[in-house]
């Protein structure tokens, strides 16, 4: 069956099977790999995409149900060429180190933002709770946000 | 302060992670690539007695099937070559792969594995270090559960006269410690890509922590020299000691060889639960002798390693272990005895700071019991034994530039440990 959403802004058509995982079709089919793979049951949140501003996980996802939907990844956050505040101070404030989970937790921390652009250590840290770190100990991440919001 | 000293510097590759540009393996696609599944049984102890591949290898979209047959030197190991890239005779650990097979799709890879039929007649397994060192356990490896240092079933360490040291004594203590299993759990699982070319080399796509390790082991496998096998370390998500060893760049590369095709394995979260090395979970007695003002004299250790099926680093992170044993202090006085046994679990291997982690935590809980028994500060306790410069390990390594005393007293001003 072919479905078409919106991806980072730009129409796309794309014929999947009824039980393709969004996370698939996303990577393999739409080469947009910043989409992780690394537990496939919803866990970690490395997949994790916006659907119409909701954070969601992708790989629990099924691709039929974001027809018609638009669909942001790290990928649609660059505007111009400008990176989001999120990339930047994630950067800069040591909030990566092997950079898997890293994309998820950029768009955990969108999501965030777009509903609550001062949130508290506590409302940062519920935010990103469905998204694992295994390096920084999300003390880095946490003040990443807090440069942002303060 | 200067451009660099003092100011805080991204790192240099971390614009690419959160602008989503790294790649790491499972990122590759290469054109006709094909992609592993691998057929297991449901028991961790079995002699196999026959693996017949044809229903896998009927089903459309299968290029290639492998078996222990396919691979030219099969068993392989860091130290001890005692671990089969596809077992031959046994099965030793619950999942270990037995036949790999190559598809279209990870799907119809999946679909052809579960038309492998193995017969295999299920053997009693033992998980239990200390049951497995008994005579009459059930042999994880033929010939017995405990690995050789040189003929011998211990890692033995010998420093001054314990038994006197323990009489110099005015206390002695003694305790059992256990340590648990710990799986590394990096975000990123175990996945390689490799290719063959047109003359037969094979270009490997990894996330080596070791990367000329892989090449020699690989080549050892392969029986290919070593100019004709490339490895390519990308990214590392994560890695923590769980990607020293290769784990899937055996299977991928013999496939890529037998079909002339980019072959892809990438494990599944339930698959580095497990099959992907473990830390060991270790069991050990530590018996330490000390005077009245808490000087160490004289310590005993009996340590067994679980090393699960294989010995893998096993042999090497015993020996590691043993040069630090007592963390950063003196004891004049050491009897060690290191066992690495064979238990029918996954295999373990490096993590952060291998076997003398689990050490420390033992060594630290005396020097915190100690401190209560002699009624002094807990960090005194740990000044007054702390090694310097002409000190011997109980590895015969005489320290030199130790800067132990002077990082110790950093600590106790920046904490203001004594206003506390």
């Amino acid at each position: 069956m072919e479905i078409a959403f919106t991806l980072n802004g730009l129409a796309v058509k794309v014929d999947v099977k009824p039980a393709d995982i969004l996370t698939d079709v996303l990577r393999q089919k739409l080469g947009v790999l910043s989409v992780k793979k690394g537990c496939e049951t919803g866990d970690c949140g490395a997949c994790a995409v916006l659907v119409d501003g909701e954070l969601v996980n992708s790989c629990v996802t099924l691709a039929p149900t974001v027809a018609g939907k638009s669909i942001t990844t790290v990928e649609g956050l660059i505007v111009n060429g400008e990176m989001d505040i999120i990339q930047r101070r994630l950067a800069e404030y040591h909030g990566t180190q092997c950079g898997f989970c890293t994309p998820g937790m950029v768009m955990a921390i969108k999501a965030l933002l777009n509903g609550n652009p001062h949130p508290d250590e506590a409302e940062i840290r519920r935010a990103i709770a469905g998204n694992l770190c295994r390096c920084t100990g999300y003390q880095k991440i946490v003040e990443a946000v807090q440069s942002i919001t303060a | 302060m200067g451009k660099v000293i003092g100011q805080r510097l991204p790192l240099y590759d971390s614009y690419r992670h959160t602008t989503g540009q790294t790649r790491f393996t499972d990122d590759i696609y290469l054109p006709g690539m094909l992609f592993v599944k691998t057929a297991k049984i449901p028991v961790p102890h079995a002699r196999i007695l026959n693996i017949d591949t044809t229903g896998a290898e009927r089903v459309a979209g299968v290029a290639a099937v492998i078996t222990h047959k396919d691979v030219p030197n099969n068993y392989w190991g860091a130290f001890v070559q005692d671990q089969p890239v596809l077992p031959d005779k046994y099965v030793r650990f619950l999942g270990q792969p037995v036949v790999a097979v190559a598809a279209v799709d990870e799907d119809t890879a999946l679909e052809a594995a579960e038309k492998v039929k193995i017969d295999y007649e299920e053997l009693t397994p033992v998980f239990d270090p200390e049951e497995a060192m008994q005579p009459g356990a059930p042999e994880v490896h033929e010939g017995g559960n405990i690995a050789k240092f040189g003929g011998y079933d211990a890692m033995m360490v010998r420093l001054g006269d314990v038994e006197k040291g323990f009489a110099e004594s005015d206390y002695v203590i003694e305790h059992k410690f256990h340590t648990a299993m710990n799986e590394h759990a990096f975000l990123e699982p175990h996945c390689s890509v490799a290719e063959a070319d047109a003359n037969g080399h094979i270009t490997i796509y990894t996330a080596s922590q070791t990367t000329s390790w892989h090449q020699f082991l690989i080549c050892g496998v392969l029986a290919a020299p070593i100019n004709t096998v490339r490895i390519v370390s990308g990214p590392t998500g994560g890695g923590f000691g769980g990607k020293s060893n290769p784990s899937t760049e055996f299977v991928v590369a013999l496939l890529a060889k037998k079909t002339g095709k980019p072959v892809k394995w990438r494990w599944t979260r339930e698959e580095e639960f497990l099959i992907s090395t473990v830390r060991s979970a270790d069991t050990f007695w530590m018996k330490t002798g000390f005077k009245k003002d808490g000087t160490l004299v004289a310590r005993q250790i009996r340590y067994i390693q679980d090393t699960g099926a294989y010995n893998d680093f096993g042999t090497y992170g015993m020996m590691k272990l043993t040069s630090q044993i007592n963390g950063p202090y003196r004891i004049p006085n050491v009897w060690f005895d290191g066992y690495v046994v064979y238990t029918n679990k996954q295999v373990t291997g490096p993590m952060r700071g291998y076997s003398i982690t689990q050490s420390v935590s033992a060594n630290e809980t005396q020097m915190e019991i100690i401190a209560e028994m002699t009624g002094l500060d807990p960090i005194e306790v740990r000044r007054k034994n702390l090694v310097q410069d002409g000190d011997i390990l109980p590895t015969q390594q005489v320290l030199e530039a130790v800067g132990v005393r002077e990082t110790l007293d950093a600590v106790i001003k920046a904490s203001n440990w004594y206003s506390k």
